[in-house]
């Protein structure tokens, strides 16, 4: 594994900022599953749960102008990005005033506005995405990046080996992020990929690849900024295999029974990302339990207000079934 | 005494039925068993019949309404019965009705199946009473549903079991050896009831097993009534028999199917889909031919129970229709006089269906006198 | 009468039997038994929905789970379909299409062509379809008209549990490529299903209802909200025929002339977007064929030029409504020409 960022090497803003994200991820998704339960919130969703420390990690290197492309999965990924809170939760309410205007929900969120190039329904969609995102930079001169979010069993998929191979050939500004949370659905990869680590990939396409621990937002940091710093400066792809589980299951309504007893109870107990988070900083006396517990709250009310104004929001108007189709035709 | 005349339930699956017409008028009196009404249901056509013998005081029903099963179409009663009293007796009911819900199942008698030497056989029946039971035999490609005109009527005072022979219906599609199997398991079947002796009624082919079972186990039968019987003669429509073991498509069954009834008109395309589905289930079609290879080869009987029955001390009641077009009706007419043969006008091969009201008179009685 | 169970556990018991029949019968997909290497319960999921659960109980060697990985494992069904096995392989949503399609239409359906008739590619693909379940633009589709397009391609699409049941092992046992249309809708709908195996033909269309004013032909899921139309329409006096494909490729054509025929016009009810849809199709065969029988113009109800949207507001508007089909059959009847409704 790669070592970490040392905590003293970031200000005390970005450690606020980071664990403002955490936090802000770890509460929306709790507060999804409470919800969902009810029976009110339409269709799948996907919670992020457990992995928040590689989305905080990860996207404390972007810029609104660099792109991510997001899974199914992806309420952690917007967040991170900087998508409006609110508007996602309108979003994944089906409401008029939701980030796609109703019209994508929790596995379409997207805000290209913030680079934030959408979850995506189809395993493996991202990557080819990201490296079109690649090549404009490139071609434009930018000094803009393309970072590509698969899970374990995403990375299977033809178009994710194909884009490993492809960004590294046209030598593009992008990082693909593996998030191996331990199950593609239900099935392991012990089971799916033989148990190799899929960072290994990396060495068959001529690209960098390393493990990382997901469940330390340093040890993210660290690597991500690495990976992003060697792509912004014209060194090409690389590859980041996070290792981290979810503590919900593969979509809302899973009764998870391929997991073993207390497996999810085990893993908050000695591996959860705000708790290490939170032991570093206080520990380092850069943030004080009280700071946090004050982040706590205000996230805290922001989720509350977001479900409460997403319930008694106005549907969307029949005639928007027919729009946004074309630009023009 | 003032009798509803309702919406009969024909069969297992009937929840309804629309009203064609009335072949009486109001105040024209009626017996047990005259036609009243021609219904029109969604696997075949039929006549209501009346229950009981009086005067048709009312006819309720609207031509080309449709309704549930145990709805009042009319009602029958005396000439001495007022008015007065028979708007109360509708009223009365008509408040009260409630239609069988059609998942209702628990209203209706269900299914039941028996094992016999290893094999499933599905059985209905109908009735109960200290009279001899009576089992209904349906013939090749058919099932116990043939009998949905007649099964009810048929169990006043006795128990009446209609069974699926073995590959038919939903009885086990193992045939074995063919005709001797399916006799055997008819005995089977009857040493699994604790059935000493009982009238035992077959249609086409199941008139040959039932025959069969005289033959061999006389004191099992207490009277042998053939509805337009196989093993009566040498001939049988090869059309008809080659034509249902090929046909496995709607265009090809129905002109075969057609060849059941003088009137072509009550083959339903319901009744066509019906006989399709038998036939797709796994064993049907070999069963068929082993069947047919056995008994109706080429268009020939080469199994004929004549003279054995001749000789045999059980009644015996032949019902033919007059323009059978698949047993010859010259079978029943060249039959000793030692047999009563009632052949029916303008009916063919499936009186039980076709002339329903008058089969069931026949066997009543039959039964009765046995 | 025979029992009723539910149009997925008709699936699963198509799919039971023909695996105990015949040993070469082998079906894989993402999770179709769920937990393989995982800590937990093997079996932990029996596909996304349930339809394989309890077959790797009773056939263990006859049933797998993939990686992600379409392209490879459909195209493993093609080669094991050719050289001996008679795989059903699961493509879990029919929106994942273009992740393996070439798999699909370059060679399974061309190889017995290509090759001259010597290759035999026995295999079937169960796939997914149908918006109602919120679960938006890349999991509600009904593809299935891409599919009828492509020559050497069956299509099997079921409407009930019936003839889901009889659709599968007709499948498994037919020597050609069928595409197996699983509706997620009507998984929880039941009928009377026996308990013996059986098959129901391809190519041949079921009657549902009979009419004599208007013909309807309505494709999967669409039956049901056809019999709607017909319940509603038969209070003011239209008589409608509900004619169901069952398979459109191959498609029963001579059974909606028949109908057609008959009533003298045509509604198709097809969930599918309009272009290029089975509304389409069926329309034109029909004005090709029997032109002289229709009384006024042929009504096609379909979904809108649009993806399936998220919002439930929004797909209630998208998936075809009972009250359009019967708005259509009232057109129809009158001979109101043009697009039904105002869309």
């Amino acid at each position: 594994m790669t070592t970490a960022t040392p905590v003293q090497d970031l200000t005390k803003d970005q450690l606020a900022q980071a664990y403002r994200v955490m936090r802000t991820i770890r509460e929306f998704e709790d507060r999804l599953h409470v919800e969902f339960a009810t029976g009110e919130i339409p269709g799948f969703v996907h919670l992020y749960a457990g992995e928040e420390a590689i989305a905080a990690g990860v996207m404390a290197h972007l810029a609104p102008t660099d792109y991510i492309a997001s899974t199914h999965r992806g309420h952690g990924h917007a967040i991170a990005k900087g998508c409006d809170v609110k508007a996602m939760m309108l979003e994944i309410y089906g409401k008029a005033q939701g980030l796609c205007h109703g019209k994508g929900g929790s596995m379409h969120i997207a805000d290209i506005e913030k680079g934030m190039l959408g979850a995506n329904g189809i395993v493996g969609g991202g990557p080819p995405m990201i490296c079109g995102v690649g090549l404009s930079a490139k071609t434009r001169r930018t000094d803009q990046v393309g970072i590509a979010f698969v899970g374990d069993g995403g990375s299977n998929q033809g178009t994710f080996l194909e884009s490993l191979n492809l960004a590294a050939v046209w030598h593009l500004p992008v990082v693909f992020v593996v998030e191996n949370n331990g199950y593609a659905e239900s099935t392991s990869p012990n089971f799916h990929q033989s148990g190799v680590d899929v960072a290994k990939r990396a060495d068959g396409f001529g690209l960098p690849g390393v493990v990382v621990d997901g469940f330390d937002f340093f040890a993210v940091h660290e690597a991500a900024g690495e990976a992003i710093r060697r792509a912004r400066s014209g060194g090409g792809p690389s590859l980041l295999e996070c290792k981290v589980m979810r503590y919900y299951g593969h979509f809302e309504g899973d009764q998870q029974t391929y997991r073993a007893p207390n497996e999810v109870e085990d893993i908050k107990a000695s591996r959860d990302c705000l708790d290490q988070f939170a032991n570093r900083v206080t520990s380092a006396d850069l943030m004080s339990a009280a700071d946090m517990k004050a982040i706590d709250a205000e996230v805290h009310e922001l989720i509350g207000t977001a479900v409460a104004e997403a319930k008694s929001a106005p549907d969307p108007d029949q005639s928007d079934l027919l729009t946004d189709v074309y630009a023009s035709y | 005494m003032i009798t509803k005349l309702g919406m009969p339930k024909w069969g297992l699956s009937m929840t309804e039925g629309k009203v064609l017409g009335w072949l009486v008028e109001e105040g024209e009196k009626v017996d047990v068993g005259d036609g009243l009404a021609e219904v029109e249901t969604e696997k075949i056509n039929g006549e209501v019949e009346a229950p009981a013998p009086g005067v048709l005081r009312r006819r309720l029903a609207t031509v080309g309404q449709v309704y549930p099963v145990g709805a009042l179409l009319g009602v029958i009663a005396d000439e001495s019965d007022s008015d007065a009293e028979i708007d109360a007796f509708v009223a009365d009911f008509q408040a009260a009705f409630v239609p069988e819900e059609a998942a209702d199942e628990a209203a209706g008698p269900a299914t039941q199946t028996a094992e016999v030497a290893g094999r499933r056989l599905r059985y209905l029946v109908h009735g109960e009473g200290d009279g001899v039971p009576a089992v209904l035999l349906h013939g090749f490609g058919g099932d116990l549903n043939n009998w949905l005109f007649n099964h009810e009527a048929l169990s006043g005072t006795r128990p009446v079991y209609a069974l699926d022979l073995l590959g038919h219906g939903q009885s086990s599609k193992d045939v074995g050896d063919g005709a001797a199997t399916l006799a055997q398991s008819l005995v089977g079947f009857l040493d699994a009831l604790g059935v000493e002796q009982a009238h035992l009624a077959g249609h086409s082919m199941g008139g040959a097993l039932a025959s069969k079972v005289v033959s061999e186990h006389p004191d099992r039968v207490a009277s042998l009534t053939l509805i337009a019987s196989a093993g009566l003669g040498s001939d049988v429509n090869r059309e008809y028999i080659d034509g249902f073991v090929a046909a496995d498509r709607r265009r090809a069954m129905k002109p075969v199917l057609e060849l059941l009834f003088a009137d072509p008109s009550l083959v339903s395309r319901q009744l066509v889909d019906d006989v399709l589905r038998y036939k797709r289930l796994d064993g049907v079609d070999q069963a068929l031919r082993t069947l047919a290879a056995q008994m109706f080869p080429e268009g020939r009987q080469p199994i004929v129970f004549t003279d054995t029955l001749e000789a045999a001390s059980v009644p015996i009641l032949v019902i033919w229709g007059e323009r059978d077009q698949v047993m010859p009706v010259a079978h029943a007419r060249s039959l000793s006089s030692g047999f009563t043969v009632e052949i029916l006008e303008a009916c063919g091969h499936s009186p039980h269906m076709e002339r329903a009201g008058d089969v069931n008179r026949l066997i009543t009685q039959f039964w009765e006198r046995a | 009468m025979a029992r009723k169970i539910t149009y997925m556990q008709a699936i699963n018991e198509a799919l039971e039997q023909e695996m105990r029949r015949d040993p070469t019968v082998v079906v894989f997909g993402e999770d179709n038994v769920g937990g393989f290497g995982s800590p937990g319960e093997l079996d932990a999921w029996g596909g996304v929905l349930g339809v394989t659960k309890g077959l790797y109980g009773k056939f263990p060697d006859q049933i797998l789970d993939t990686p992600i990985s379409e392209s490879a494992f459909i195209g493993a069904a093609v080669g094991a379909a050719a050289s001996g096995l008679r795989p059903v392989a699961e493509l879990m949503f029919v929106d994942f299409m273009g992740v393996c399609f070439d798999q699909i239409f370059n060679q399974a359906a061309k190889l017995r062509y290509m090759f001259g008739g010597k290759a035999k590619i026995p295999m079937v693909i169960r796939t997914m379809w149908g918006a109602g379940i919120r679960a938006a633009s890349q999991h509600s589709q009904s593809l299935y008209p891409i599919f009828t397009h492509i020559p050497g391609l069956k299509v099997a699409i079921p409407s009930n549990a019936y003839d889901a049941k009889g659709l599968m092992i007709q499948a498994i046992r037919d020597d050609d490529p069928v595409m197996f249309f699983e509706n997620k809708v009507l998984y929880a709908t039941e009928a009377e299903v026996p308990e013996e195996p059986y098959t129901v033909p391809f190519g041949e269309a079921s009657f549902v209802r009979e009419g004599d004013d208007v013909t309807i032909v309505a494709i999967g899921r669409m039956v049901h909200l056809a019999e709607q139309a017909a319940d509603q329409l038969a209070s003011r006096d239209i008589s409608c025929e509900i004619v169901d494909p069952r398979t459109t490729s191959p498609l029963d054509e001579e059974s909606i002339y028949e109908s057609v025929e008959k009533t003298g016009r045509l509604v198709v009810a097809d969930e599918s977007n309009p272009r290029c849809s089975l509304a389409s199709d069926i329309a034109a065969l029909v004005a090709q064929n029997c032109f002289e029988w229709l009384r006024s113009p042929v009504k096609m109800v379909t979904a809108p030029h649009t993806p399936p949207p998220f919002s439930p507001v929004l797909e209630d508007l998208y998936v075809p409504s009972s009250e359009r089909i019967a708005e259509a059959a009232r057109d129809a009847v009158t001979g109101k020409a043009g697009k039904v409704g105002a869309r």
